[in-house]
């Protein structure tokens, strides 16, 4: 019985939660038009975001493409489709792997960061003194960081779906003698329209998530070294819950064109 | 020390009214009806025991707190009524020498002071140079070498100078200062406080000053008043309440 009030209370949690973050998106949809533009620190952060997390995303995407070649391709010669890996590995990396693994580095790199960062900023007061000295803190912290992300995690995406297919070519080239022209016109070959624009669409909607989750929580972090802590971690989990549930509404709406 | 400041002699005009402030968190009712005058050229210094409320109040009057009720009026505008773009413009007139310093660490000193310019090209037209503007305020606080310096690399009572040249730097005729001696060492408060009676004969401010310091309040105060219960408890010069019978005014002389 006292699970199931304590999970009934949980799930009430997060529904406010939800609630306040659309509050929050509400508030960035209206100042994000309104001038003046912080070009600069939106450059700024882009640069800082790409910088911390390119690393991170290439290794991994090279490895899962590495790994995930080997992995399957055993199960493949038995059915002598060997020749079908550079279509399926490019398939399950473009559609779902690469954008979804990617996000939740990015999740725990970025989003942390930013939590971590405007809750310190929070607690210290320096939110407080920007907000006194005339600049719309709002405008100057959390659109710039919200706008990075949305676009920076598309092009991180991007580049780690490249790393992976080398990862995957490396494979093949070791243990199927193939030549990188052969490969990657065999995944060009099989790539679709709806591999490729539904996914893009998508990693748009993650990035935007990362950061307004990890800006949320900064923003409104509680006092004390404590709630900076919290303000990183809970902007990981929260965001990486709604990556997925964002993924499961993308790929629901992406069959519902693709049937027809 | 005491006299150090003349009063101003047009120190009838208030520029300052809090009339009847009152301010709850949840159950916690903080501010109950305090009520401040600040006049034109005075230094006033509000006491209050710590969790009184003090920089509650001072929030409030800056707006970075919204009261319950309660009227405040800076510079004869009630800042209630004022829109974004307008309380932004009275802000370059009220300086706030926060509690911590809140220098943004992610920034040079340097960018620390320029910062507060960026949006305020109302009062000063666009700035070209900065650079005469940053030295002139960091002088006046005595670290003119500490521009290319992080927030990090300085000291307590460097960062609370550099926090007040920030404040400086918009030439406000209002400066609040939060607990500016808090945290440092005797011999450093004396300075910041020798800071503040400086900044205030080169700048003509008017300034809050809120502390528990009594030794602050001898020192730099023209009038005080004491924040207990959420009200302004008491009121007066150093020596008329430091002569109080009232023991809850006494024990803050203890
Ligand atoms: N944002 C807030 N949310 C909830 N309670 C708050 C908030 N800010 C202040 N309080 C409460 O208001 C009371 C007064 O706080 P305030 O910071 O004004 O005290 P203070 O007089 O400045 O104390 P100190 O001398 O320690 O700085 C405290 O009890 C505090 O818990
Ligand atoms: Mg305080």
């Amino acid at each position: 019985m006292n699970t199931i009030l304590r999970i009934i209370e949980a799930f009430k949690n997060f529904l406010l939660e939800i609630g306040e973050l659309s509050d929050f998106a509400g508030r960035f949809f209206k100042e994000v038009f309104k001038p003046p533009l912080e070009f600069k620190e939106f450059l700024r952060q882009c640069y800082n975001m790409g910088n911390r997390s390119l690393l991170l995303v290439g290794v991994t995407g090279f490895i899962i493409g590495l790994v995930f070649t080997l992995q399957s391709r055993p199960t493949l010669q038995q059915f002598g489709a060997v020749s079908w890996i550079p279509a399926m590995v490019s398939v399950s990396i473009i559609r779902e792997i690469g954008p979804i693994i990617t996000a939740l580095i990015c999740a725990g790199r970025i989003g942390s960061g930013i939590g971590a960062e405007l809750g310190s900023m929070r607690v210290t007061e320096q939110i407080d003194a920007m907000e006194v000295s005339g600049t719309n803190p709002f405008k100057y912290l959390v659109v710039t960081r919200i706008l990075a992300t949305t676009l920076m995690l598309p092009i991180l995406v991007f580049i780690g779906d490249g790393v992976a297919l080398l990862g995957s070519f490396l494979v093949e080239n070791l243990k199927g003698d193939v030549s990188l022209l052969l490969y990657f016109t065999q995944v060009f070959n099989h790539l679709e329209f709806f591999d490729v624009i539904p996914s893009t669409i998508k990693t748009f909607f993650f990035g935007f998530a990362i950061g307004l989750v990890g800006c949320f929580k900064g923003y409104y972090c509680k006092k004390g070294t404590a709630g900076v802590g919290l303000a990183a971690n809970s902007a990981v989990v929260f965001s990486s819950m709604l990556l997925f549930i964002i993924d499961f509404i993308a790929v629901f709406v992406a069959n519902i064109f693709y049937d027809v | 020390m005491s006299n150090m400041i003349e009063l101003n002699s047009t120190n009838t005009k208030a520029i300052v009214v809090i009339k009847d402030l009152k301010k709850s968190f949840g159950e916690n009712c903080v501010l109950d009806g305090f009520n401040l005058e600040l006049f034109q050229g005075e230094n006033l210094v509000v006491m209050g025991k710590s969790g009184s409320g003090k920089s509650v109040m001072i929030k409030c009057l800056i707006g970075l707190e919204e009261p319950d009720s309660g009227s405040i009026e800076v510079m004869g505008k009630d800042i209630k009524q004022l829109s974004r773009e307008a309380l932004d413009e009275l802000r370059t007139e009220v300086g706030f020498l926060f509690q911590g310093s809140a220098l943004y660490d992610s920034m040079s000193v340097r960018e620390n002071l320029e910062f507060p310019l960026r949006r305020h090209t109302k009062k000063f037209g666009v700035i070209k140079d900065t650079t005469p503007l940053v030295m002139e305020a960091l002088e006046s606080v005595g670290l003119a070498n500490t521009m290319n310096l992080m927030p990090n690399e300085l000291s307590g009572g460097m960062k609370r100078r550099i926090a007040l040249a920030r404040t400086l730097i918009l030439k406000p005729k209002i400066i609040l200062y939060d607990e500016p001696t808090t945290g440092l060492d005797p011999i450093t408060s004396k300075e910041i406080l020798m800071l503040m009676v400086s900044v205030q004969k080169k700048y003509n401010t008017s300034s809050i000053i809120i502390t528990h310091d009594v030794d602050c309040a001898r020192m730099i105060s023209n009038r005080m008043i004491l924040l207990i219960d959420g009200i302004n408890y008491a009121e007066g010069t150093f020596e008329a309440l430091l002569s109080s019978k009232d023991p809850k005014v006494q024990a803050f002389f203890k």
